[in-house]
Order: C-alpha cells, then sequence, then structure tokens
C-alpha cells in the first residue's frame, strides 16, 4: 500500500512538472503583455514533431533533438510575437486574443496537413529501466522530469529575481510606460519573456515525449488547456503560483486514476478551477490588482 | 547660455481631440524652466511628446542640437533626457535599489553604484529604506524614490511632473529645496506644476500654459507679480 502510495507521488510530481513548465510560459506571457497565449501548448506539439524529425526520421541522437526541440520552440515563441503579437500592442485585448487563438488554430491544422493526423511515435530518449531503490521501483524518466523541472524553475527564477533583464521584464510587467522611460527597451523584454516561456515548454515538450512517446496534431491542446488551468490555479503572473498550480494538477489527477476514477481525471481538473474561480478567482498567489490615483 | 532642449510648434492630438496646439519653447543649459497650466492645458501631453512617450502631431522638438522627432523613449533617454512621470509610477513590487537600478538601465552597473551614492546623498531617506519594497512607502517617499530613478541615468535635462502632487506642505517644501539643489550642481530642468507659486519662485523663466497655447511667458518673479498669473493661478 505504501509502495503504491509512493509510486503514485512520484508519478503526480511527474505530470505535475510538466504542466508547471508549461504553465510558467502562460503565466510569464501574460503578465508581461496580460495575453493568454493559446498558442502555448500547440508550441509543445510542435516542439515533439521536432523530436520525432530528429531521433525517428534523421535517426540522429537524443541529445540533438533535445537541443533542437528547445531550441525550435524558443525560435517560434519569439517569432509568433514578433509576427502576430507585436503589430497588435496597442490594440484592445481581445483582438490579441483572437489573434492567439488563430494562431493555436494554424499550428495545429499546419501540423495535421504536414505530418497527417495519425501518431508518430516518438523513440525513447533514454533509457527506461526502472531503477530499485528498497523495494521501491523508480522510473528513470520520473526522475529525471522532477530534476530537469526543478532545475530550469531556479534558473527561471535566478533570472527573473536577479538579473537586468529579468528586472527590465518585472519593471514592464508592472508598467510598460515607466518602463520606457527607463530606458528599457521594451520589444526586446518581450521577445526575451516570450523566448524564456518557449524555452521552458520546449523542454516540457521532451519531457512529455519521454514519458507518453508520442506526437498528434492536437496534443498540445488538453495539455495546452491543463497548464494554462494551473496557470490560473497559482494564480496568473505568479512564478511561483504556476509551480504550484501545475503540482496540483498533476496530483489531483494522479490521485483521481490511483482511485479507480481514471475516466474523470480531466473533469476534476476543470472542477478544482471553477472551485478556485469561485472562492478565490485571483488563484493561490495571486495578487488583487488595486489602482491608485 | 546654450539651448540644450528647443520646441517649436509642437502639436499633440488624441484622436480628434488637440491637446497641444502648436507652442514654442526653449531651454537653456543649467535653468530651471517652468510650465505651468490648469488641469487639462496640456502641461504632460507637451511632457510625453519630448519623452518620446507619444508622437507628436507635428512640430519640431530639438535636444542638443538632434531632432526627437520619432526616436523611440528608451533611446531619447540614453541621450540625456529624463522624464520623471506624473504620479511617480515607481514600480511597487520591487524594492527601492531594484528601482534605482532600473533608472541606471542604460548605463553600466559601476557608474550605477556610483550614481546611486550621489542620489542617497540627495534623498537620505532612499538609504534607510534601499531594500524595502517601493510600494508599501508613503507618497512623499515614493516621489524621492521617482526622482531619484530618474537621477540614476544621469540626464543633462531633468524633466518633473507634478513633483508636488499629493504631497503634504512640508514634503513640498523638501522636495522644491532638492530640486534647487539638483539644479545648482549642474542639472538643467524643466518644471511642470499645478503649485505655480512654487514653481514659479525657484524656475528662472516660466511659461503659462492655457488650453494648448502658451498664453505667457517671463522670467519667474514676473510672472509670480503678474496680476493675470495672481487671479488665475495663485488664488489672489
Amino acid at each position: 500500500m505504501q509502495v503504491t502510495f509512493l509510486t503514485q507521488l512520484l508519478n503526480g510530481l511527474q505530470l505535475g512538472s510538466i504542466y508547471a513548465l508549461v504553465a510558467l510560459g502562460y503565466t510569464m506571457v501574460y503578465g508581461i503583455i496580460l495575453l493568454l497565449n493559446f498558442a502555448h501548448g500547440d508550441i509543445i506539439m510542435i516542439g515533439a514533431y521536432i523530436s520525432w524529425i530528429v531521433m525517428s526520421q534523421l535517426g540522429l541522437s537524443p541529445v540533438l533533438a533535445v537541443l533542437l526541440s528547445v531550441l525550435g520552440c524558443t525560435l517560434l515563441g519569439v517569432l509568433i510575437d514578433k509576427v502576430a503579437y507585436a503589430p497588435l500592442r496597442n490594440a484592445p485585448r481581445l483582438s490579441i486574443l483572437i489573434t492567439a487563438i488563430g494562431v493555436s488554430y494554424l499550428l495545429e491544422n499546419g501540423a495535421q496537413l504536414v505530418f497527417g493526423a495519425d501518431a508518430k511515435v516518438v523513440p525513447s530518449f533514454i533509457d527506461t529501466t526502472s531503477i530499485n531503490v528498497a523495494s521501491l521501483q523508480l522510473s528513470p524518466i520520473a526522475l529525471l522530469t522532477v530534476a530537469v523541472t526543478a532545475v530550469s524553475t531556479a534558473v527561471l527564477s535566478f533570472l527573473v529575481q536577479r538579473t537586468k533583464l529579468g528586472k527590465a521584464m518585472r519593471a514592464v510587467s508592472e508598467d510598460m510606460g515607466a518602463a520606457r522611460l527607463m530606458g528599457i527597451n521594451v520589444n526586446t523584454t518581450i521577445s526575451f519573456t516570450f523566448a524564456m516561456g518557449s524555452a521552458l515548454a520546449g523542454i516540457g515538450a521532451v519531457l512529455y515525449c519521454m514519458a507518453y512517446s508520442q506526437a498528434t496534431p492536437t496534443m498540445g491542446v488538453m495539455l495546452g488547456t491543463k497548464a494554462f488551468v494551473a496557470a490560473v490555479l497559482g494564480g496568473i503572473g505568479s512564478i511561483p503560483g504556476a509551480v504550484i498550480g501545475g503540482l496540483l494538477v498533476g496530483f489531483a489527477e494522479v490521485l483521481v486514476s490511483a482511485i479507480g476514477l481514471s475516466v474523470w481525471k480531466d473533469a476534476v481538473v476543470f472542477l478544482l478551477l471553477i472551485i478556485v474561480l469561485i472562492v478565490k478567482p485571483t488563484g493561490i498567489l495571486g495578487r488583487t490588482m488595486s489602482e491608485k490615483v | 547660455m546654450s539651448s540644450i532642449l528647443s520646441v517649436r510648434d509642437l502639436c499633440v492630438s488624441y484622436g480628434a481631440i488637440k491637446a497641444v496646439r502648436g507652442i514654442s519653447f526653449e531651454i537653456n543649459e543649467g535653468e530651471i524652466v517652468t510650465l505651468i497650466g490648469a488641469n487639462g492645458a496640456g502641461k504632460s501631453s507637451t511632457l510625453n511628446a519630448v519623452s518620446g512617450l507619444i508622437r507628436p502631431a507635428s512640430g519640431e522638438v530639438d535636444f542638443k542640437g538632434q531632432s526627437l522627432v520619432g526616436v523611440r523613449p528608451h533611446k531619447i533617454v540614453e541621450r540625456g533626457l529624463a522624464l520623471c512621470p506624473e504620479g511617480r509610477r515607481v514600480f511597487t513590487q520591487m524594492s527601492v535599489a531594484e528601482n534605482l537600478d532600473m533608472g541606471g538601465y542604460t548605463r553600466s552597473d559601476a557608474e550605477n553604484e556610483e550614481t546611486m551614492r550621489l542620489v542617497f546623498d540627495h534623498f537620505p531617506r532612499l538609504r534607510e529604506r534601499v531594500s524595502q519594497s517601493a510600494g508599501t512607502m508613503s507618497g512623499g517617499e515614493q516621489q524621492m524614490l521617482a526622482m531619484g530613478r530618474a537621477l540614476m541615468s544621469k540626464p543633462d535635462l531633468l524633466m518633473l511632473d507634478e513633483p508636488s502632487m499629493g504631497l503634504a506642505p512640508i514634503l513640498v517644501d523638501e522636495i522644491f529645496t532638492i530640486i534647487k539643489e539638483l539644479n545648482r550642481q549642474g542639472t538643467t530642468i524643466l518644471l511642470v506644476e499645478q503649485n505655480a507659486s512654487m514653481a514659479l519662485s525657484i524656475a528662472g523663466r516660466g511659461y503659462v500654459l492655457e488650453t494648448g497655447t502658451i498664453s505667457m511667458t517671463g522670467t519667474g518673479a514676473d510672472l509670480l507679480h503678474n496680476d493675470d498669473v495672481r487671479k488665475a493661478y495663485l488664488g489672489a
């Protein structure tokens, strides 16, 4: 019983870590330009296809697949901002939100056109033999996922809290006009935010493919939606909130599956969202917005 | 005295509303010049156009002999022109030190360290609160932080938009003393104020802005004693 519990705990941590990585991208972009980037989940899908192409089609090493997936997602994120969102910087927020949905459909249907609707099998990146610790069988993928997420989050926190560019991000997210007056190039800062969020999505893509080893054109939809729920749950705009929200969603799903109600696992996540929106609409670590005149 | 900022026939519009209707003024190196006027006269619009936050509908803005029209705001800061905006607009979620760091964004870390010491000499209270988050400070302290932050870019011309807004009289005195001191040490200042008597008492020259046009100009003392100005802005 205890062994199962620990295994499930690790599963929850693994799934939650992936959601957390994706949620970080949502929350960072929202924090800086108040956009719910609905194309974010689809960036992960592109990352998965890149891994598939590199390993399965070109027969190259998994290391190269990881690097190219992360790089590809990063560039794609910046490109989407430059092409689709930057021209709408001064437009009403609804225009840019609709654009994000449009970009999402473009990526999904574009991928379907190029790769077909069937699932592509992504070969395994690492040796998946379980590691035995005492009576526990630990999945190396789960351990790797948790470790990579912990390191990525730590690096991100350092970048945002300590570096000049990270501070500029926080300044732009609080007051874009005042940030301009400081000599901060707002467009560069926003691009950098998209780059970081998308790089995390790239890492998430690789970790997802390690766990589920397939790429489909619509794989980003549910993953993106759940990460979005995680970001809102933690308090959108908050970096630690995204991690907490991601882990909570992961645990909730695994827990529901573990007690034999796996058909309900998606519903439980959205139920969680509804409860949070009713009880504490700003999320767990969300700040209540107040405007001083 | 040579001209540092020269504005000619500046017009600023928001859609169909003309906020500034062709104003011209000049600031020479080392001066304190004030722009006074009622709410909605176009004072802030003028400053926002000069600093690049909004694009003028027409007119010329020359700073140190080069045009600023169409130059992006972060480039204007690099050229040595800083605006301390109306309502302070400090970064409330960031500490005092981080706010000052942002002010020196265009400068190197080594330079910022030195400039920060100078800022602390002007505003000792900021030194005491260096790691406090700006949102928890009083209005007067936030104003000091906003000014200190603008000084971090070592501007040749510092534009202050309503630095006395919402402050207790004793703090207003303190802020104006510091403005005089900054000027004495070599910073040229363009001061926009609704508190006309304070502004005119420290300014070498002043311009009176009325519904987007300059209605009067003269030395600070002349305007302070002008009957029309006294009636309209000094409540006398």
